[in-house]
């Protein structure tokens, strides 16, 4: 096994290049795991935080530009970006410790491909787009559209993810994620919701949710958007029937399985439940400007 | 916060001085064993079953031998077979497997390399062949007529038995007319239980370092709860003589019970005899909780007969306790716990049935805590029932000096009423329950052993002195033997250093377990120094020239009348010209173990959307007879108590169908984590044990006796809901409250 620190994106592209199956990585919180419990070593690794593009966050002209492999920590003590996205920071600021999110990177919880990766339903309710680096250049896709199945993406052989890019959010729009862990932090989500919506004039205007962990990759709900939309807002509450609209359509929604970290029942009713109260909070935070 | 009953004021007992060992604890200095590398050492691997019962028709090593820094390979053939009548037959095939694997990650083989990824690499290329046997998980498919045999060298302890059979033990005990009694009983409450497997959950893995020398001696270090255990274990499984093997105590990552038998130190003995070098054997996460120690799992009936006026007139209960692939698990007297109450009428049945899963392991007051969860569940419920204050039902029939135990042995002197008050008086209980919360009430208590100790005082020739015990340290008791001796002799506790030595340096001690080391080991410290003052009292008397019966011994001088007092230190410094060095050892096996009883509160809320507990606040109050160290009696309750909770809420072991352990990480067995848990309060009740000498009962198992009871019953009140299955993990109180 041989490790590698580029410098430039092109650099790692060539290693990438010549040495197929070498593995790129960021603060290895996954990588160093599997290695330990007995998954084959790449025959190189291509240590992408030398690469400075791929560690700065930029915020200019309305849109924020986040290197794949920054700390999560740097953008979750970061006052501006948290005051824009109250939720994709808590998901954030929910895996592993604070230790891990010293390492822990948007590129590396993404293309580890986890179903149950807390930020990625987060950036996905977001809208956030993944800037890739192909053999030869670079090719920009929704997060939505990388993973596609346990430990699988779209990314080809010797592709990796540079960096990703978000709009500012409107005044009127927020967002919030929740998790269900049996235990308050050290776990892994046994459901996950994020919400993001928009409210004029005490309706619910536009609304996308999207559910982790209840499916072999995030899932964008339509439905539970759907119902969320044109709902009426009172003295901050959303209409009681919408809300129940929505929680049947997040449970519908799922696709789980049993295991040891959760039943399907389970995990069905409570994306319910969890969506229901994103959604509550979002509203809240949209209403008061956050 | 300490309530004392009668109890002596002293000048060190019951200070809270810095541990003596704390320096190293917080500087990483502590050697545990898997610090000690040897010049030359080999490390070692297992190969652990992936069956979870088979015969292992072949064993083909000859591959693994030939690889890459291979220096040795061992297998069952590499080990005497023990008699099965044998007490240590089952350490033994535990240890290595002969002829059949009994559970999924049961040792067959291991491997001594120059490099730990060298010998996993041996490892993978032993061939085995197995004939897969039938697996048995359950307590009911064991004990099902016909049933196929789990481990075909079990006989069934304490009753007659014709043959092998999956009964590991049953007993009886009976008083009184309990049908009688249920007949006439205003109220009758039963209830089923039942538990799963936990772990001890000790963050050290099992370690050791272990060099055979070319005279055949035996050099072990080893991280254990006895170190004269782990001797007499290695030498038994090795057909050894004791005098082959010197063991010396590392520092120990926590054991809770769990390190009082041994896994690893035969075969790394055997791999080093084999190979001519040290050999280092440390387990993985993944290994500990496959094939170390879990508590048993357990089902209960229990069936209890009350007043309308809440005297509890009769109780009857049946516990089956699953205790794994072998029969060495002695903790049935855990279901005797019945005894915190009076009850005139008792019948009580306790069995283990054998499965195919890991040997169960010792974890604090084995088998309590599964028997007290039913029980103060069932009890709690009459209290609802007759709407009388949980605490005033235990009061009215709780046991006191004089009352029956489960066995009809008469209970010593014991502090469950004073606990009761206590936390009856406490500001947690008078503090009105939370808005959205509810709160529970669980009691318990552990017997407490005494056994063997040894100790050597030696006083040094400025009058400093050394303590020398046999105890492993596992919960500050080289500060409580410092405590102790710094009181009988009258010097500071920082003159004072007490040490755990090796099984050549000190005298035969037992394993630092039922509470015992500050009880046991602690009297003998007290022995040793009180032979100590006598002769330090004749050598004052010579050097100030009066009778033996002129001098007392007096705050750490020598008073004689007339004369200005003479301090240890003017002695110590004449003691080559008055009789040569100041050492004194005693040993005894110590009787008169006080039981420590202990009621827990807890007060939290459910989420009744999605079955999440969260404890608000939680007080733990036990009786420490007198607590030496305060902050280390303290401690033990917290401790004690966050296991049990953890217990309660979410441990278990999860195996799928053919017995593989499915969440073997600490990312699916969930410990509690600190964000899970409220600040643990304590109260110390210190009711002393007239039969120590500074009153000490032995407080580090009772603590974990109440949790999951007194969690469950919180549950209870906050949703109406009894659960009686541990553990209440959100989707099984979300399922519960479906069902209601």
């Amino acid at each position: 096994m041989r490790y590698t620190s580029p410098t430039t994106v092109d650099e790692a592209r060539s290693l990438l290049a010549e040495h197929p199956g070498s593995r790129v990585f960021a603060g290895a919180t996954d990588l160093v795991p599997q290695m330990r419990s007995g998954r084959p070593a790449p025959p190189v690794l291509v240590d992408l935080k030398k690469i400075a593009q791929l560690m700065s966050v930029t915020h200019e002209n309305g849109q924020w530009t986040i290197g794949a492999a920054t700390p999560t920590a740097n953008l979750t003590r970061n006052h501006d970006f948290t005051a824009m996205f109250p939720g994709l920071s808590e998901a954030m600021g929910l895996i592993g410790s604070d230790q891990i999110q010293n390492r822990s990177s948007l590129g590396g919880n993404l293309a580890n491909a986890s179903p149950a990766a807390d930020s990625v339903p987060a950036m996905i309710a977001n809208g956030v787009q993944a800037v890739i680096a192909t053999a030869d250049g670079t090719r920009t896709v929704p997060v939505a559209e990388i993973v596609t199945g346990p430990g699988r993406t779209s990314l080809a052989d010797g592709e990796f993810i540079v960096e990703f890019t978000l709009a500012d959010t409107p005044a009127d729009t927020s967002d919030a994620y929740l998790r269900m862990i049996p235990r308050t932090e050290m776990d892994i989500a046994i459901v996950g919701s994020a919400v993001r919506l928009t409210v004029s004039d005490n309706i619910i205007t536009d609304a996308t949710v999207v559910l982790g962990a209840v499916a072999p990759t995030a899932v964008t709900v339509p439905d539970a958007g759907a119902a969320l939309i044109g709902a009426a807002i009172n003295a901050g509450q959303i209409d009681d029937s919408a809300l129940n609209t929505l929680a049947d359509a997040a449970s519908a929604a799922c696709d789980p399985i049993d295991d040891k970290r959760g039943t399907v029942a389970y995990r069905r009713r409570v994306a319910g439940v969890l969506t229901r109260r994103a959604a509550a909070t979002a509203v809240e935070r949209a209403q008061n400007g956050a | 916060m300490t309530v004392t009953d009668d109890r002596p004021t002293y000048k060190w007992v019951g200070t809270r001085p810095i541990r003596h060992d704390g320096y190293e604890k917080v500087t990483g200095k502590a050697r545990f064993a898997a610090d000690l590398d040897l010049p030359g050492q080999l490390h070692a691997a297992y190969l652990r079953s992936p069956h979870g019962h088979a015969r292992i028709l072949s064993i083909d090593t000859a591959a693994a031998a030939g690889m890459p820094g291979v220096k040795a390979v061992v297998t069952g053939a590499d080990f005497p077979d023990l008699d099965p009548t044998d007490p240590n037959f089952d350490v033994s095939v535990n240890v290595m497997a002969r002829g059949t694997v009994l559970y999924n990650g049961h040792a067959l083989a291991a491997v001594a390399a120059s490099t730990r990824a060298e010998a996993a690499a041996a490892v993978a290329a032993i061939q085995v062949e197995y004939e897969l046997l039938p697996v048995i998980l359950t307590l009911e498919e064991s004990m099902a007529d016909g049933a196929p045999l789990v481990n075909e060298h079990n006989i069934t302890k304490f009753v007659e038995s014709d043959g092998p059979s999956n009964l590991a033990t049953s007993n009886v005990v009976e008083r009184g007319d309990v049908e009688a009694a249920f007949a006439a009983a205003d109220l009758v409450v039963e209830r089923e239980f039942d538990t799963a497997y936990v772990h001890q959950g000790y963050i050290e893995p099992h370690a050791c370092v272990v060099d055979v020398g070319p005279n055949g001696k035996a050099d072990i270090w080893a991280s254990s709860q006895g170190h004269f255990m782990v001797r007499a274990l290695t030498a038994s499984v090795l057909g050894w003589e004791t005098s082959r093997i010197k063991v010396t105590p590392a520092e120990i990552g926590g054991g809770f019970g769990g390190k009082t038998t041994i896994y690893l130190e035969p075969v790394a003995a055997r791999l080093s005899e084999k190979s001519g070098r040290p050999v280092k054997l440390v387990l993985t996460r993944e290994e500990v909780l496959r094939a170390t120690g879990p508590a048993p799992a357990s089902k209960s009936r229990i069936k209890i007969a009350a007043s309308n006026d809440g005297e509890l007139t009769a109780i009857d209960c049946w516990f089956g306790y699953v205790v794994g692939c072998t029969n060495d698990f002695a903790g049935l007297v855990g279901a005797m716990s019945v005894a915190s109450y009076k009850f005139p009428n008792l019948k009580l049945e306790a069995i283990g049935a054998l499965t195919n899963t890991p040997k169960s392991a010792a974890y604090r007051a084995p088998s309590a805590p599964q028997a007290a969860f039913a029980i103060e569940s069932v009890i709690d419920e009459i209290a609802q029932t007759l709407d009388m204050d949980p605490i005033d039902i235990r009061l009215r029939n709780a046991v006191v000096e004089g009352d029956p135990t489960a066995m009809g042995m008469p209970h010593p002197r014991i502090g469950f009423v004073e606990c009761l008050e206590a936390l009856r008086d406490s500001d947690h209980y008078r503090s009105p329950v939370p808005d959205g919360a509810a709160r529970g009430i669980g009691a318990g208590f552990w017997f407490n052993i005494g056994e063997q100790s040894s100790a050597t005082v030696n006083l040094n020739e400025d009058g400093t002195a050394t303590v020398i015990t046999g105890s492993p340290d596992i919960g500050g008791s080289r500060a409580s033997m410092a405590l102790m001796a710094a009181e009988e002799l009258g010097i500071d506790v920082y003159s004072i250093t007490p040490v755990v030595a090796d099984t050549e340096s000190v005298g035969f001690t037992d394993v630092t377990e039922g509470s015992r080391a500050t009880f046991s080991t602690g009297m003998a410290v007290v022995n040793a120094c009180r032979d100590l003052i006598e002769e330090l009292r004749a050598r004052a008397a010579t050097i100030l020239g009066v009778d033996l019966d002129a001098v007392t011994w007096v705050d750490g001088t020598a008073v004689t009348d007339g004369k200005d007092p003479l301090p240890l230190s003017a002695i110590t410094a004449k003691a080559k010209s008055t009789g040569g060095p100041l050492t004194v050892t005693a040993s005894l096996n110590a009787g008169g173990a006080g039981p420590s009883f202990a009621v827990h509160c807890c007060d939290l809320t459910v989420d009744e959307e999605t079955g999440q507990v969260t404890i608000l606040r939680y007080t733990a109050v036990q009786d420490a007879g007198t607590a030496i160290h305060p902050s280390y009696v303290e401690g033990q309750l917290q401790g004690g108590t966050v296991q049990g909770i953890g217990w309660a809420l979410n441990e278990e072991y999860i195996f799928d169908d053919a017995g593989s352990m499915e969440n073997a990480s600490f990312l699916d067995y969930r410990i509690p984590v600190a964000s899970d848990l409220p600040m643990i309060d304590t109260i110390v009740v210190e009711v002393p044990n007239p039969a120590h000498p500074y009153g000490v009962r032995g407080v580090g198992e009772t603590g974990i006796v109440p949790p999951m009871a007194t969690v469950a019953n919180a549950i209870t009140r906050a949703t109406s809901i009894r659960m009686t299955s541990l553990p209440m993990s959100p989707p099984k109180i979300l399922a519960a409250l479906d069902t209601d």
